[in-house]
This record gives C-alpha cells, sequence and structure tokens, in this order.
C-alpha cells in the first residue's frame, strides 16, 4: 500500500520542485538528483532510500504552478514517486502526464506523512483514517495520452498516421 | 453560434465552425517559440521521429522561433553547449526566426516575438516558456507549454489533445491615476482572483482602461495573466493593435482583426475600476499576496530589479529614468536595470535614459531573464529583499530560498531605490 513520503503545502512551484539554477541539467537521467533541491528532508530521505517506488508526494492546492519547466516532472517520475494533490496548475499537469508522471487530483484529501493511501472505486481511501476522498478523473484529452504511455509514443503514432504509416 | 476570442481563434485552427469549452482539438500552431530549452525539445523531437522510418524534419521551419535569452551570455560550459546544439539544429533546419545573442536582434522572447511582427492577431502561438501569454496583448491565443509537447508541435505543427478552455471575461474600467500603471491593474487582478484562479481558463480583457492601454501595458497583464494560473490572457485587437504593427513592427502585410462576438459565453465576469488604485506590491511568497504599496512601505531592500519579459520595456525603463533623473541610488541598494531587447537598450541609450539610470548608481545589464529566474547575475544573499519589476516572487526565485521577493511596477522600484525602502512613488522620494 502506497504511503505519504513527503508533504507540502499550496501553491508549490517549479521554482521549488526544480530551481532555475538547474535548467541547464535536461536529461531524465540527471534531474532526479536535484528535485526539492532546497528542502533538506526529502533529501536525506532519498540519500536515506526512504523515498520508494510508488511512493507519495501529498500536495495542497496549485501544486507546479509557475514555469513550464518540463524537469519539475521529470525529476518526480525519475524518483519513481506519485503526486497526490487537492490541485494542480495546468502546464505542470501536462507535463506530468506527458511524461507519464502518476498524478491524482483530490480536492478535499485529507494525509500526513506516513498514511498509507489507495483507490479503491474510484476514491481516495486514506487506509491509516479511513476516511475517503473523491477524486477528480483526468479530462479526456488527458487520457488519452496516459493511456498511450505518454506523449512521445502518442505523438509518434499521429505522426506516422499523418504520413499514411502503419504503427 | 456566439463566441468568445479563444473559441473563434481554436475554432479557425481547428477547422471547424464552433467550438465550444471542453471540446477536444488539434489546432495548427502559427507559431512555436522556444528559447534555450530548445535543447530538450530536440531530445525529444528525436525521440517522436525514431523507428517512424521518417526524417527527422520539423513540419515548417518558418513557423519555428528560437530565442536565446535565459542565460546570456552562456555563464557555464554546460549551457553553452545546448546553445551550440540548438545553434547547430537550427542550421541544420532552416529555422528562419532565430534570435542570436547581440545587440542588434536579440533579446527576451517575449519582446521579440511582438517587436518583429511575429505574432498576429487571432494566431495560434505556443512557446515552451509560462510566460507565452504575453502575445495575449496582440489578440493572439498563446499559452506555454513543456518540451516533449513542443517536440510534437516540431513534428506535427498542431497541438494534441487542447481541452478548449472556459474564458473570464475581465473588465477594466475608469481612468489610472498618475504613477498607477498597467502593472498595478494586474497585480490587483491576480491578488483578487488569487494564483490559481484561473487555472485551466482564459481571461480575455475588456473595459475602457484596457482599450485605452498602449500594446506596451497590454503586454504586461498577459503576460502575468498566468500569475493567476490562465492557459492565455486576450485583449481584444483594435486601432491600437494595428498601430504597433505597423509602426513598431513594421507589418506591411494585411492585419484581419478579430473579436469576441457581443453574445458569447463567459463562465464569469470580473469587473474592475481603476480610477482610485493604488500601487499594489505582491509580496513573498507568492504572487497574490497583493497589498496597497503603503502597507509595505519602509520595508528595507537590498536589490532594485527592473526588466524581464513583464516590465523591461521603453517606457518602463523611461519611468524609471524620469523618477532617478538627478537622484541617486540609495547607498544600500544595488540597481540593476535589463531593457528586455537589444532594440529598446538602444533606443533607451538614444534618448538618455540609460544615461540617467547609471549616472544615479543603477547598473545596467544586457537583455536577458536570468536575474528574474536565478539562473544568470543578480543572485541574493541569505535574508537580502529584492523589490522588482519582474514576475514571480516564489521562494527560491532569485536563487536563494533564504531570500524574500517583491514585486511592483518599475514607478514604485525607481522610487524606492532612492530611498533604500519601499516607497510610494506619489508621496516622492
Amino acid at each position: 500500500m502506497p504511503k505519504v513520503v513527503f508533504k507540502v503545502g499550496d501553491d508549490i512551484s517549479t521554482d521549488t520542485i526544480y530551481p532555475g539554477r538547474f535548467m541547464a541539467t535536461v536529461l531524465p537521467t540527471e534531474t532526479p538528483q536535484h528535485c526539492f533541491a532546497d528542502y533538506k528532508e526529502f533529501n536525506d530521505k532519498a540519500n536515506r532510500k526512504e523515498l520508494p517506488e510508488g511512493g507519495i508526494i501529498l500536495a495542497g492546492n496549485n501544486f507546479g504552478c509557475g514555469s513550464s519547466r518540463e524537469q519539475a516532472a521529470s525529476c518526480i517520475k525519475g524518483h519513481g514517486l506519485t503526486v497526490v494533490a487537492r490541485g494542480i496548475a495546468r502546464i505542470f499537469l501536462q507535463n506530468a502526464v506527458n511524461l507519464g508522471l502518476n498524478t491524482i487530483i483530490a480536492p478535499d484529501v485529507v494525509a500526513g506523512e506516513g498514511d498509507e493511501l489507495a483507490l479503491e472505486k474510484g476514491a481516495l481511501v486514506n487506509k491509516t483514517t479511513g476516511k475517503s476522498f473523491a477524486i477528480v478523473p483526468h479530462a479526456p484529452a488527458r487520457q488519452a495520452i496516459i493511456d498511450a504511455a505518454g506523449l512521445i509514443p502518442y505523438a509518434r503514432r499521429k505522426l506516422m498516421e499523418q504520413h499514411g504509416k502503419r504503427a | 453560434m456566439a463566441a468568445t476570442l479563444a473559441e473563434k481563434i481554436l475554432a479557425r485552427a481547428s477547422g471547424r465552425e464552433r467550438v465550444k469549452p471542453g471540446d477536444v482539438l488539434e489546432p495548427a500552431v502559427d507559431l512555436a517559440m522556444s528559447h534555450e530549452n530548445g535543447a530538450l525539445v530536440i531530445n525529444q523531437f528525436s525521440e517522436i521521429v525514431k523507428d517512424t522510418g521518417l526524417e527527422p524534419r520539423v513540419w515548417d521551419p518558418s513557423k519555428i522561433a528560437i530565442i536565446f535569452d535565459h542565460r546570456v551570455p552562456a555563464e557555464s560550459s554546460k549551457t553553452a553547449n545546448n546553445q551550440r546544439k540548438i545553434r547547430e539544429f537550427v542550421v541544420a533546419q532552416g529555422i528562419t526566426k532565430f534570435h542570436e545573442i547581440r545587440g542588434d536582434e536579440g533579446g527576451i522572447c517575449h519582446q521579440i516575438l511582438p517587436e518583429n511582427g511575429y505574432v498576429r492577431p487571432g494566431a495560434v502561438v505556443v512557446g515552451t516558456d509560462s510566460h507565452t501569454t504575453t502575445h495575449g496583448a496582440l489578440g493572439a491565443l498563446a499559452w506555454g507549454i513543456g518540451a516533449t509537447e513542443m517536440a510534437a508541435v516540431w513534428a506535427l505543427g498542431r497541438v494534441l489533445n487542447v481541452e478548449t478552455p472556459p474564458t473570464i471575461k475581465v473588465v477594466i474600467e475608469g481612468k489610472l491615476p498618475e504613477l498607477v500603471t498597467p502593472k498595478d491593474i494586474i497585480l490587483y487582478l491576480i491578488g483578487k482572483l488569487t494564483a490559481q484562479g484561473a487555472n485551466f481558463r482564459v481571461m480575455e480583457f475588456h473595459g475602457s482602461a484596457a482599450r485605452a492601454m498602449t500594446i506596451s501595458g497590454r503586454l504586461v497583464l498577459s503576460n502575468m495573466s498566468v500569475e493567476a494560473g490562465a492557459t492565455s490572457g486576450l485583449f481584444v485587437p483594435d486601432e491600437e493593435t494595428v498601430r504597433y504593427l505597423r509602426e513598431d513592427a513594421g507589418v506591411k502585410e494585411d492585419i484581419p482583426l478579430i473579436a469576441p462576438d457581443p453574445d458569447a459565453v463567459y463562465e464569469r465576469i470580473v469587473e474592475i475600476n481603476v480610477s482610485d488604485l493604488e500601487p499594489q506590491i505582491a509580496c513573498p511568497h507568492t504572487v497574490d499576496n497583493v497589498k496597497p504599496v503603503g502597507e509595505a512601505a519602509g520595508r528595507r531592500i537590498d536589490q532594485i530589479v527592473i526588466g524581464s519579459c513583464t516590465n523591461g520595456r521603453l517606457d518602463d525603463i523611461e519611468a524609471a529614468a524620469m523618477i532617478l533623473k538627478g537622484k541617486k541610488v540609495a547607498k544600500t541598494v544595488r540597481m540593476l536595470v535589463f531593457p528586455a531587447s537589444g532594440r529598446i537598450y538602444r533606443q533607451a541609450l538614444e534618448r538618455g535614459f540609460l544615461g540617467i539610470l547609471a549616472g544615479a548608481g543603477a547598473v545596467v545589464m544586457n537583455s536577458g531573464c536570468g536575474c528574474c529566474l536565478g539562473i544568470h547575475q543578480g543572485a541574493l544573499a541569505d535574508g537580502e529583499a529584492a523589490l522588482s519589476t519582474t514576475n514571480r516572487n516564489f521562494k527560491g526565485r532569485m536563487g536563494n530560498p533564504n531570500a524574500e521577493i517583491y514585486l511592483c511596477s518599475p514607478a514604485v522600484a525607481a522610487a524606492s531605490a532612492i530611498t533604500g525602502v519601499i516607497t510610494d512613488p506619489r508621496k516622492g522620494a
């Protein structure tokens, strides 16, 4: 059962998730080392290997606001984490969908670090507190890209269709 | 069949009679802009084309713009290598709207695009930069996208899976008092709407104050509409749009205008009157933490910044120069001025503004974005505070999470430079 491994508040910008001074680094294999670079707690956990694959970053409203830098999505994906947020800013959400970073929007979610969260019958359940929260499903436009395993395979298929080729 | 401006533009670009919020479209792109992050777009573009048997050619090299502005001149070998990779790609693909690190043609992307006439009313513009919303000032539907999404645009010439956004109509009435500026209007609006108030929505600006605004002022509102979360922030193109495109941008071709229908359906209407508006300040660490300048007055400031895609235009530099003429920047303050483009730099030089500012103690920098986002010059020390005409005051934005950033108009910045503390320009310095 995935646990909340890191909790942040409202309006966490992409400057916070991936500080500008690392923007010249673009490779998805290299961006995770700068994820939440100015958050000692996150880095300590990463160094102690306390960010297990599938672990959850729990955020408030407007997560990923600000800059369109895609490294903010790729660095979290590189850690294998899922973002559960009360709300996500448009560009970050689209980047997450495009790159295959798992995101769940639950506008009323309440949970603390260490709580276990699970998706059950279309709702987000905090197994630690027993409370259940509604989730906002991805819009069809974004779900289609998620179903294709990201924008690169999706766009490749469109490109081949455009040139009359079979994928 | 009534449509908002965004709906009209998306319908045309998608070959449809009409569209409504929620419709999923693949609009054709008129202009696709990138800066140094083009290096990542190139990687992702190669990934898309890989194994298709197709040549890695962009869909239309005349519709791609690449402007070096984020770290100019390069601050590290890593950036220099990214820039070289982009230069080589530009040559190989025949990309024509490329702006080098030069004093004649270079500058900040969101100034270069309008001043060269690349953006036209009714166009679909995407850019790998969140402040691509800027170009709504000319009546284009312009929004920021990520690098992978741009790679798909380079391959296909259209944006995939665009969900038609609902529109918020923002009606700005009244006449701005002296020393109160378009920057104060947008800060006030963001404070009112909140940083997420327009997320997934388009803002469409109307009203007497919107119509009275020059393109330079409209660019400020459209630029910062993303700070309320907006996908795009549009003005209805009019005679001022045509004047700008003809006189400032040198456009010779026809400039067809486009307008929303009078009975268009808006999700929400927000009305403000600016006749009594005071200069505004966005306090740390969110852009919607906005107060009238009086409530922040007296706060000690270590660094003043005038520039960026928000407020680095000729009228901004002129406003600062008029306030600082015959005065001195306080000894406790470092003042940095970044003209938004090489053209603006030369105009400000010819008109004597740069001489006034430098003589007062400001440092005139080359055009670029670096300081605003803490990646190239002008970093802050622990515990320091900056007062800046840029667009974001997020924790860590200017390179140090232990510093504070206040956002304001050029008039507030210049008046505060003299005193060394946040100062209401109407009260003099």
